[in-house]
């Protein structure tokens, strides 16, 4: 570790220890440099910041991005009625109650749409996270990066973490719309909602590592459009983000269970309106964490085989 | 992880560049690199010049461990480039061809997050980025985006970067492509500056003759991946055969070429009207000699011209190619690239 000061640290010095020492001036030149951290997850947090700044210097990028929530859950949650509908087959008010209970958990579809209207947030800003690795390819950045001593799995950690963080934080502006619009908060707890929103995190760290390591090879943004949307709509659809389970033919059902959303949405469904459930929220921790475990470790293992040619 | 350079003081100095055999074909089947040997020796200016898609850029990138060699060895620094890429990647310094910088970050930012990535503590680094910053004159312009700077002050920014880990050996690909004469002087003289003071060795590539001739100690010509001479550029221009003299003669009688080519200095002779071409070993010396001769048969010289070979001629003879054109290619790939850069932002 060489001294603190920015004068001693300068290359000048260098040379005055090479005239004493002239035998040595390589070796000389190596006793300036500053003790480099070595660890794997040093430029980790640089690189992540580098990419949320980004993101947080940019307003329009936040307000676009909020403005899908808003429209399904201002529009097509607010369009369909549930409530009119089963009260014009005639059923009396507690029957309506008891119907919506058990098909959504809760008494009122808006309630059961806004916690899948997080988890959706969640996985579009995943699905493109991918296209910010894409565009440091073309750009130049992530060669900079690659030429530095800095692990290749921080790379793709620091995009996955990014993508987690920036997720996590627009879903908590959904929650607050959504209350807004008329959520039931009834069933609101402190831990209840760090519950939930744990469960969301992990879950965008899952889909941000699938998108991540698919992008790790290309440099080519079509491509990756072409993928966003090909995965995007079947993991919204093909999930209980929109309606439940049990209503789908059993063919779908087995996909949604297939799908890491479905335990997302399922647990905050439990943690944020006290509804039953599909799984225990044992089962729906368990599986997330596996899914967030294995595609990011997944991820970290492409990236020394494809960040690499 | 034996470091060479260290410890044998008194042996003969290990190479800082130890390259055999190295080779690179993309996807299979183009030959970027096909079977490169040199050595670097530390302390020293090293020009790779070449054409387009002679390899050049293919070469750096796997010394510095961007491309994994197809085939072949690469020490740097002491370490193996394929299996010792970390240690390569801390002790060596680099400046790519294209522009790297974020954009969206300032200069300093730029620079500090490089430090960042090589793991350097910010109580370092924050007064080595200055540092550096008043190296490459960018001090005014270092809290500005790096998306305002112009074409100039990026290269040299991006100067700035590759030095921030303090590098032994610093790679330069093509340093001042696209830079106006004054910009390109700038890079000159901290390339000077680097090595003079600093004493780094210097791996650059180029396009510019001149600038091989007067950066480079050494210069290895590479042509379709192949390297196709080294030497200082003194011993490339000799290689091309020496001096030229042309002399006018005002008599069309006698032929005085075989009399010429007596001149022991002398190589060849080629008459065309009333000129002779000598091709010769010091011209100074010969050029006296030639003229007694002419004299001496009775004859009158009209004029006379002595022709030092310049490394353009000693380029044109290895690659059957002259800079000229490449560098007229060169500058319609140069404002395509521009176009293209603007087209993003
Ligand atoms: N990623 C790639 N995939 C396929 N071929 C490539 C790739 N990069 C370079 N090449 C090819 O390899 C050859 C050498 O390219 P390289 O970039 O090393 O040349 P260069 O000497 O740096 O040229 P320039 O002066 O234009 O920078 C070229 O024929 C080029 O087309
Ligand atoms: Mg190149």
């Amino acid at each position: 570790m060489s001294s603190p000061n920015p004068s001693d640290t300068n290359l000048t010095r260098t040379t005055t220890v090479q005239e004493t020492m002239p035998a040595q001036k390589a070796s000389a030149a190596q006793r300036v440099v500053p003790r480099m951290d070595t660890s794997p997850l040093h430029g980790l947090w640089a690189l992540t910041v580098r990419d949320l700044r980004k993101w947080y210097t940019n307003p329009y990028q936040l307000l676009i991005s909020l403005i899908q929530p808003i429209v399904w859950l201002g529009i097509f949650g607010k369009a369909l009625n549930f409530t009119s509908f089963i009260s014009a087959s005639g059923a009396t008010v507690a029957q309506q109650q008891q119907i919506l209970l058990s098909t959504f958990g809760t008494t009122s579809y808006f309630s059961f749409l806004s916690v899948g209207m997080l988890a959706s947030i969640i996985l579009f800003t995943a699905a493109f996270s991918g296209m910010s690795v894409v565009f440091d390819r073309r750009f130049g950045f992530l060669n900079k990066a690659l030429s530095t001593p800095v692990s290749r799995g921080a790379v793709v950690v620091s995009k996955v973490l990014q993508s987690g963080i920036r997720a996590l934080i627009q879903s908590g502006m959904v929650l607050l719309i959504a209350v807004v619009l008329g959520m039931d908060t009834s069933a609101f707890s402190v831990l209840g909602i760090l519950g939930a929103f744990t469960l969301l995190f992990l879950m965008g760290f899952a889909l941000s590592s699938l998108f991540v390591t698919l992008a790790l090879r290309s440099s080519d943004w079509q491509t990756q459009m072409a993928i966003i949307n090909l995965l995007n709509l079947p993991l919204l659809f093909a999930s209980n983000a929109l309606f439940p389970t049990k209503i789908m033919p059993a063919w779908l059902q087995d996909v949604v269970k297939l799908n890491p959303v479905s335990y997302a949405i399922d647990g905050a469904r439990q943690l944020l309106l006290g509804s039953p459930g599909t799984n225990s929220l044992v089962v729906d921790f368990g599986v997330i964490t596996i899914f967030a475990v294995v595609l990011t470790s997944v991820g970290v293992v492409m990236s020394w085989k494809l960040l690499s040619k | 992880m034996e470091m060479i350079t260290e410890g044998t003081p008194m042996g003969r100095a290990e190479p800082i560049i130890r390259v055999e055999n190295l080779a690179k074909s993309y996807d299979g089947k183009t030959k970027a690199v096909d079977g490169v040997s040199f050595e670097v020796k530390e302390g020293e200016v090293f020009g790779f010049l070449g054409p387009n898609g002679a390899g050049k850029s293919t070469t750096i990138k796997m010394l510095t461990t961007l491309l994994v060699p197809s085939s072949g060895h690469a020490i740097v620094c002491g370490y193996d480039v394929h299996k010792q890429a970390n240690d390569v990647r801390r002790s060596v310094g680099i400046v790519p061809q294209d522009y790297t910088a974020d954009e969206d970050m300032t200069g300093l930012a730029n620079i500090l997050l490089c430090a960042d990535l090589y793991g350097l503590p910010r109580s370092d680094s924050k007064p080595h980025a200055e540092e550096l910053l008043n190296l490459v004159e960018l001090q005014d312009a270092q809290n500005r985006k790096v998306k305002t700077y112009s074409g100039g002050m990026r290269r040299r920014l991006e100067l700035a970067c590759g030095l921030i880990n303090y590098p032994r050996l610093l790679f330069l690909d093509e340093p001042t492509l696209g830079l106006d004469v004054q910009t390109r002087a700038a890079v000159w003289k901290y390339i000077r500056t680097l090595k003079e003071e600093y004493r780094m060795t210097i791996f650059l590539t180029t396009h510019y003759l001149e600038e091989a001739d007067s950066l480079c100690d050494r210069i290895a010509i590479i042509d379709h991946g192949h390297i196709v001479k080294i030497g200082t550029p003194t011993q490339l221009k000799e290689g091309v055969g020496g001096d030229v003299i042309v002399v006018g003669v005002k008599e069309t009688e006698p032929d005085m070429s075989e009399q010429i080519s007596k001149v022991s200095l002398v190589r060849e002779v080629k008459r065309t009207g009333n000129d002779y071409r000598i091709k010769t070993e010091l011209g100074e010396e010969a050029t006296p000699q030639i003229m007694d001769i002419i004299r001496s048969n009775g004859l009158h010289v009209t004029k006379i011209s002595l022709t030092k070979p310049t490394l353009d001629e000693a380029y044109l003879e290895l690659t059957g190619r002259t800079l000229r054109e490449e560098e007229t290619n060169r500058w319609a790939m140069m404002s395509q690239r521009v176009t293209m850069a603007r087209a993003r932002s």
